[in-house]
């Protein structure tokens, strides 16, 4: 063995196997159906990467006026800081604008502050509740604040404020609903049963049609409704039905000795499911619950159907002012990039937490 | 005797039983007073604005025109008929988006586990992408890449011959119409049936002789050569239906619309970046055990897939799938919004026109109500067939 291997001489792989060469062979080109995948697609991408770099990148407008765009062949990404004011605030009064603006960045910073699960206490909840009564005179007005009525709440806080309280509202109603489902009572099950198939069944805008042409016949004379708060009804009922679901997977996987272990310490209902079987079962369920919640953000954008100025809205009357009109891909591409930047962050940050949460089971 | 004597002493509101009767009735209660309140104040509000109610206003004519409506209609037609169109054209957009989103959707979710990084990093973002964005603004997209980034007619892409890409859809060519269409579609149906007679006689065989026969073969022979006899026989027409630029638009061909063909692209893409990631748990949840022993036993890797992999992924698969296929039908009503004539699209024209908001929702709610039911139903059934059958 000595007479083979001298002293200082370290034998290396060969050179094939390690470094760049051997990642290529490795995962690029091992075997020949494998390199010819690799081929295809990379000729796929020198087809489509250069003139897409190209149109965004190269000949691409940033500042300047629609009729430059028109003469250019690039992407006009002018549109959007020409018209982000009316993108992100819509017809929120212009010298109040700062007023909606302090709000998205306030219920942005409190919900990075309560990202941090050492930070989960009674009074982070106190804390919520300030930030959400200052949001509301924020955007509300009054005490010393110019009035905005809710019809001139538009654009991206619409958006924000939309899913957040259709995600808080809906979370707690789609606890009860789904213990409601497993109860022993048969009135109260078959009610959950029924409410949450139903729900299931229909696309979300019939329930928006609902809340637009059906609510108002539903009240008494005389009474109105606001729209914003109409739609946000039908968003909490329809994202309800889906949380229900998601948390009775969630209580159908816990074990049945837990029950019987909370009734032979005596618990009654309400502690049971308080004290042992919830917090398991909402545990094992946070993946899809996040998932529920990103479609919730997404589905927000569907008020568009029934004339509400979300984010999306007021890109499309943008669009249609005939100075920007034809911009169209630009305007929906930093669209998609908005969307795309929140529910990736939200499904990251619910795979964190899992890992975190992942210490019993 | 000491339990009903220990029973009666307890108050009814302790007992547990006694107290569920009363949550129940109470809640009941509650519920229906609800109903009623809102049903007195409709019935005054459709007083007061004089609206009819019930369904007659079906009867009458709808007077707005459908594009490309699947069944011959006009104006003139009643709304009844009207809404059918709309609901024939929901289930038109939806099977062919199943269809596709299926195909894609496997497809990307089996390159996701592809052991070239390439194939899978790109799956990876396609995944993504298409997750995080909102459906309706995909819809947007794709509807405004129809009428800004693609040319008049006059200009229209020609990417393939008899394939033209301009801003009024889709066109492409069709074999021109031919008496024999009839007859051929016909023998590819008695194929499809001889098929399933023959997998059926090869499991026959198999289970007497332990003899594998390839049905599969044989019958995917008989489903395309018999209606390639019936084309010879009727003298192999092969005149084709060729779009040509007449004017500003073209004539002849089969053209798909802007708004249908944006919709499906929309609500494929959106829908199978779900299929896949359902697809790739699926597969990731057969135990790698479960291959090696079958290739120890000396099974082929077709063999492998078909007789060991698939049955037990299709069990994890079938439930998801299920919903993504409802979701994708729902998602359908989107329509409306670039202007496809679906049924939610009919039934917002008809509500607008007649102010039947209570009816015109209801027959929205059921027509859903019924597709989801019946694809579910149908999922079932299979999954029950798939599924896993224990002691």
């Amino acid at each position: 063995m000595s007479d083979l291997i001298r002293d200082n001489e370290e034998i290396r792989p060969p050179v094939t196997k390690v470094g760049v060469l051997g990642w290529l062979r490795e995962n690029l080109f091992n075997g020949w159906f494998n390199s010819l995948l690799t081929l295809a697609t990379l000729y796929l991408l020198w087809l489509t990467i250069p003139p897409l770099v190209k149109w965004a990148f190269i000949e691409s407008h940033w500042y300047t006026d629609p009729g430059v765009c028109r003469e250019g062949g690039g992407a006009c990404w002018s549109i959007i800081p020409k018209n982000v004011r009316f993108i992100f605030f819509g017809f929120f009064p212009e010298d109040q604008q700062w007023r909606p603006a302090l709000t998205m960045i306030l219920l942005v910073g409190l919900a990075f502050y309560s990202k941090d699960r050492r930070r989960w206490k009674k009074s982070l909840a106190v804390i919520w509740l300030v930030g959400i009564l200052l949001m509301g005179w924020l955007m509300h007005g009054g005490l010393g604040l110019p009035v905005v009525e809710t019809g001139k709440w538009s654009g991206l806080p619409l958006t924000l404020l939309l899913s957040f309280f259709g995600m808080v509202f809906a979370y707690p109603l789609g606890v009860l609903l789904a213990l409601g489902r497993r109860s022993k009572l048969a009135a109260i099950k078959s009610m959950c049963v029924v409410y949450i198939e139903l729900i299931r069944g229909v696309p979300l805008i019939s329930l928006l049609f609902m809340s637009s042409v059906m609510f108002p016949l539903f009240l008494p004379e005389g009474v109105t409704f606001d729209k914003v708060l109409r739609a946000q009804v039908a968003i909490i009922l329809f994202t309800a039905a889906y949380i229900a679901e998601v948390v009775r997977g969630g209580l159908q996987a816990i074990p049945k000795g837990q029950y019987e272990a909370a009734d032979s310490l005596g618990l009654n209902y309400g502690k049971t499911m308080r004290l042992i079987i919830l917090p398991q079962a909402l545990k094992i369920v946070i993946p899809p619950t996040v998932g529920i919640l990103i479609s919730a953000f997404k589905d927000t954008s569907l008020v568009v159907i029934i004339a509400l100025y979300d984010v999306l809205k007021t890109t499309k009357v943008t669009l249609s002012n005939p100075e920007w009109m034809g911009f169209s891909t630009e305007a929906y591409l930093f669209l998609a990039a908005l969307y795309f930047v929140c529910c990736y962050a939200m499904s990251s940050y619910s795979r964190r937490l899992e890992k975190e949460l992942n210490t019993g089971r | 005797m000491a339990t009903t004597e220990y029973r009666s002493k307890v108050p009814f509101w302790r007992d547990p039983v006694k107290r569920g009767h009363l949550f129940q009735a109470a809640v009941l209660l509650t519920a229906l007073a609800i109903g009623y309140t809102l049903f007195v104040n409709t019935q005054a509000n459709l007083q007061r604005q004089s609206i009819a109610t019930g369904f007659g206003f079906l009867e009458r004519e709808a007077g707005f025109e459908i594009a490309e409506p699947p069944i011959p209609y006009s104006a003139a037609d009643t709304y009844g008929r009207a809404l059918l169109v709309g609901a024939l054209n929901t289930l038109k957009v939806s099977s062919v988006g199943i269809f596709f989103s299926l195909i894609l959707g496997t497809i990307i979710g089996i390159s996701r586990l592809s052991h070239n990084w390439l194939v899978s990093r790109l799956s990876v973002a396609f995944i993504e992408v298409m997750q995080n964005i909102p459906v309706l603004l995909q819809l947007f997209f794709w509807y405004a890449i129809f009428y800004e980034a693609f040319p008049s007619p006059r200009q229209a892409l020609n990417p393939l011959p008899g394939l033209f890409l301009c801003n009024r859809g889709l066109i492409f060519a069709v074999p021109a119409a031919h008496p024999s269409h009839v007859w051929m579609l016909a023998a590819a149906g008695v194929g499809i049936v001889g098929w399933f007679l023959l997998v059926r006689w090869g499991h026959r065989v198999q289970d007497r002789t332990g003899r594998l026969l390839p049905v599969h073969r044989m019958g995917m022979a008989l489903t395309v050569l018999l209606p390639l006899a019936v084309w010879l026989l009727a003298g192999a027409p092969t005149a084709m239906d060729v779009p040509v630029l007449r004017g500003f638009n073209f004539r002849g061909g089969l053209t798909v619309s802007p708004e249908f063909s944006a919709l499906l692209i929309g609500l494929i893409l959106y829908t199978s970046a779900f299929v896949a990631e359902i697809v790739r748990a699926g597969i990731q949840a057969v135990s790698k055990g479960q291959i090696e022993a079958a290739m120890s036993i000396g099974l082929k890797p077709g063999q492998v897939l078909r007789l060991v992999v698939l049955p037990q992924a299709l069990r994890v698969i079938i439930p998801p799938v299920t919903s993504q296929m409802l979701n994708l039908t729902k998602n359908s009503s989107l329509a409306i919004a670039i202007g496809y004539a679906d049924f939610v699209s009919v039934a917002n024209t008809t509500i607008n026109q007649t102010g039947q908001a209570i009816e015109g929702v209801a027959l929205i709610m059921l027509v859903y109500l019924f597709f989801s039911l019946s694809t579910s139903l149908f999922m079932n059934w299979y999954n029950k067939k798939m599924a896993l059958v224990e002691r």
